[in-house]
């Protein structure tokens, strides 16, 4: 047996808990969805074969198409205001001496909190008598007199704004660590030249930090793929699936109509989605994008 | 720093959009912490504003009413193991990955980093059912299997970049002296990477306190549910009582915040460098 106390075979001991756990949580599971996508299995009884039914019946449901356009909504939502929200401000803490660490930590806290706790504050504060409409109406506005949650046409936004209040301070923090590396020389030689606040961004700090740029950018349309716990807790998806993303309709064809078949085939769309995305962004860094 | 570029009235410009934005972080959390001690008569006339008159009762009645007591130790509970079991396999495994390499590991490191990516609602339903079948559904020791594996891709990166920078020589010298590989791992690399362990042991920890999708998913009896999901439940039992609701957030945020102020630079370089890597 001198194999098992060979020094490379005992470097292998060191991996096989991660690995054991990960597969046995993760992989194994992963791979049991990926087959269960072809059949019409429901939890209990029989296992059937039923090839791609179940993805035939994904293209005709409406709900889901209602849901996969509210993720696209969702993640270009996420692209553009959390994100320019954040490059506006890491840039300015750039430019100030004094207090950047608390502005740092100010931004940063609300992405440390549960999000429970971020849904109750917020959904207290869209509470139409007790929350901002009611200290509006006290001003003589009339602005969130109903709760966004509860309104067709705004609830989708409502919700991923809450979630985007707490997520944006992650991106001040990432951009900064890139312009922090920023030589100060060429702000300097800019200055010199002329140089306004806006093209100093556009033309020096914006080229300096596209990798953590780009690496923003894939973070957000990975991460924008399962969303759930905002929607679950504010809306449930509501009010008539306006508000409705993949992820939560995913689990209530799982949990409340526990059709594993299908659920399972929900998850296999996304995963390939998501799976896309990052070979994607691997082939942009093979061909010299320098991400 | 970067702070030539600037002259007096843009730096006044600055700090006043800079402080609007941290107005609307802080703000809310604000409210949140008002209401948590205002009377509950007291939110028909004034709903956001410093309470008039203090009630440090609602602590204690939330605490009774919700039994806090059995909820945070099932947090606490959770937290404790999901630690322990995911520093220590990850501990062990970013020590193989960085120092020892045995042939063919970058399959491992690969299949961890895909695992990274893998939304849960792929193989959150068959895990479900293989939990029910190995009666680890309504567990605490189920949920905490499920948490180390989750993070445990990200712990053992972070481990594993901060083991790669230990000087070689050290290890040479503890080989040389006769050192088994365990030896190596318990005598060397351990003692030298306390900072990665407590980084490494924050982010898991907040992770798992704030931890929804899995606790809702696999803990339904009320006696085992941690924080988050009792916390979810809670706002639907005492829907118009606000003081009771905020008093019982601010006893889930006050460990948050109080490890925040005391490693913020550790959490934030543990969770912005976990994702840059991942």
């Amino acid at each position: 047996m001198k194999i098992f106390s060979n020094k490379n075979f005992v470097a292998w001991y060191f991996v096989f808990p991660v690995a054991f756990i990960h597969l046995f949580v993760i992989g194994i599971p992963s791979l049991a969805s990926l087959a269960l996508c072809l059949t019409d299995w429901r939890g209990l009884g029989e296992i059937n074969y039923i090839g791609f039914e179940n993805f035939i019946e994904l293209f005709d449901d409406r709900y889901l198409k209602k849901a996969i356009i509210n993720n696209v909504i969702w993640t270009i939502a996420f692209l553009t205001v959390p994100v320019g929200i954040a490059l506006t401000c890491a840039y300015l803490l750039t430019g100030i001496k004094r207090g950047q660490m608390f502005f740092r930590l100010a931004f940063f806290f609300p992405y440390m909190l549960a999000s429970v706790i971020n849904c109750q504050i917020w959904k207290y504060l869209f509470h139409p008598i007790h929350g901002l409409g009611g200290f509006f109406e006290r001003i003589g506005w009339e602005f969130l007199a109903v709760s966004p949650f509860t309104t067709k046409s705004t609830s989708l936004f409502a919700v991923a704004f809450v979630d985007g209040w707490h997520f944006w301070g992650f991106l001040v923090v990432i951009y900064l660590t890139g312009m922090y590396q920023v030589d100060n020389h060429l702000y300097e030689a800019a200055d010199i030249e002329g140089a306004t606040k806006f093209q100093k961004f556009r033309y020096i700090t914006l080229p300096m930090i596209r990798p953590v740029f780009i690496f923003s950018i894939m973070i957000i349309i990975i991460w924008s793929v399962p969303v759930f716990d905002y929607v679950y807790i504010l809306t449930g998806g509501g009010p008539a699936y306006s508000s409705e993303v993949i992820a939560n309709y995913m689990y209530s064809q799982a949990f409340e109509r526990f059709d594993v078949g299908y659920s399972s085939a929900i998850g296999t769309l996304m995963f390939f989605y998501v799976m896309i995305i990052v070979a994607m962004f691997g082939l942009f860094r093979r061909a010299g994008w320098d991400i | 720093m970067i702070v030539a570029k600037y002259r007096r009235r843009e730096v006044i410009s600055n700090y006043i959009i800079l402080i609007i934005f941290a107005l609307i972080a802080i703000l809310p959390l604000a409210v949140l912490l008002f209401n948590s001690i205002k009377p509950q008569m007291e939110f028909g006339v004034n709903p956001l504003g410093p309470p008039n008159e203090i009630r440090f009762e609602n602590f204690s009645e939330a605490w009774v009413k919700g039994e806090y007591a059995k909820v945070f130790f099932n947090s606490l509970k959770l937290v404790v193991g999901s630690v322990f079991l995911c520093l220590a396999v990850s501990l062990a495994a970013g020590f193989s990955l960085a120092k020892l390499n045995p042939k063919g590991s970058a399959i491992i490191a690969v299949y961890l980093l895909v695992g990274i990516s893998i939304p849960a609602q792929l193989y959150i339903v068959p895990l479900f059912l293989l939990w029910k079948e190995i009666h680890l559904l309504n567990t605490h020791t189920g949920l905490i299997i499920i948490y180390t594996a989750l993070n445990a891709p990200f712990a053992t990166f972070l481990i594993r970049s901060y083991m790669i920078r230990l000087p070689d020589e050290l290890f040479e010298a503890a080989r040389l002296d006769g050192a088994n590989t365990f030896q190596l791992f318990f005598r060397v690399a351990l003692p030298l990477s306390w900072p990665v362990i407590l980084t490494a042991g924050l982010i898991i920890a907040l992770a798992v306190w704030n931890e929804f999708l899995f606790a809702l998913t696999f803990i339904s009896e009320e006696g085992f549910k941690p924080m988050a999901t009792i916390l979810f439940a809670f706002q639907w039992r005492f829907e118009n009582n606000y003081a009771l609701q905020s008093a019982s957030a601010i006893m889930m945020v006050a460990p948050v915040a109080i490890l925040f102020m005391l490693f913020q630079r550790r959490f934030i370089s543990g969770l912005t460098s976990g994702g840059l890597k991942g």
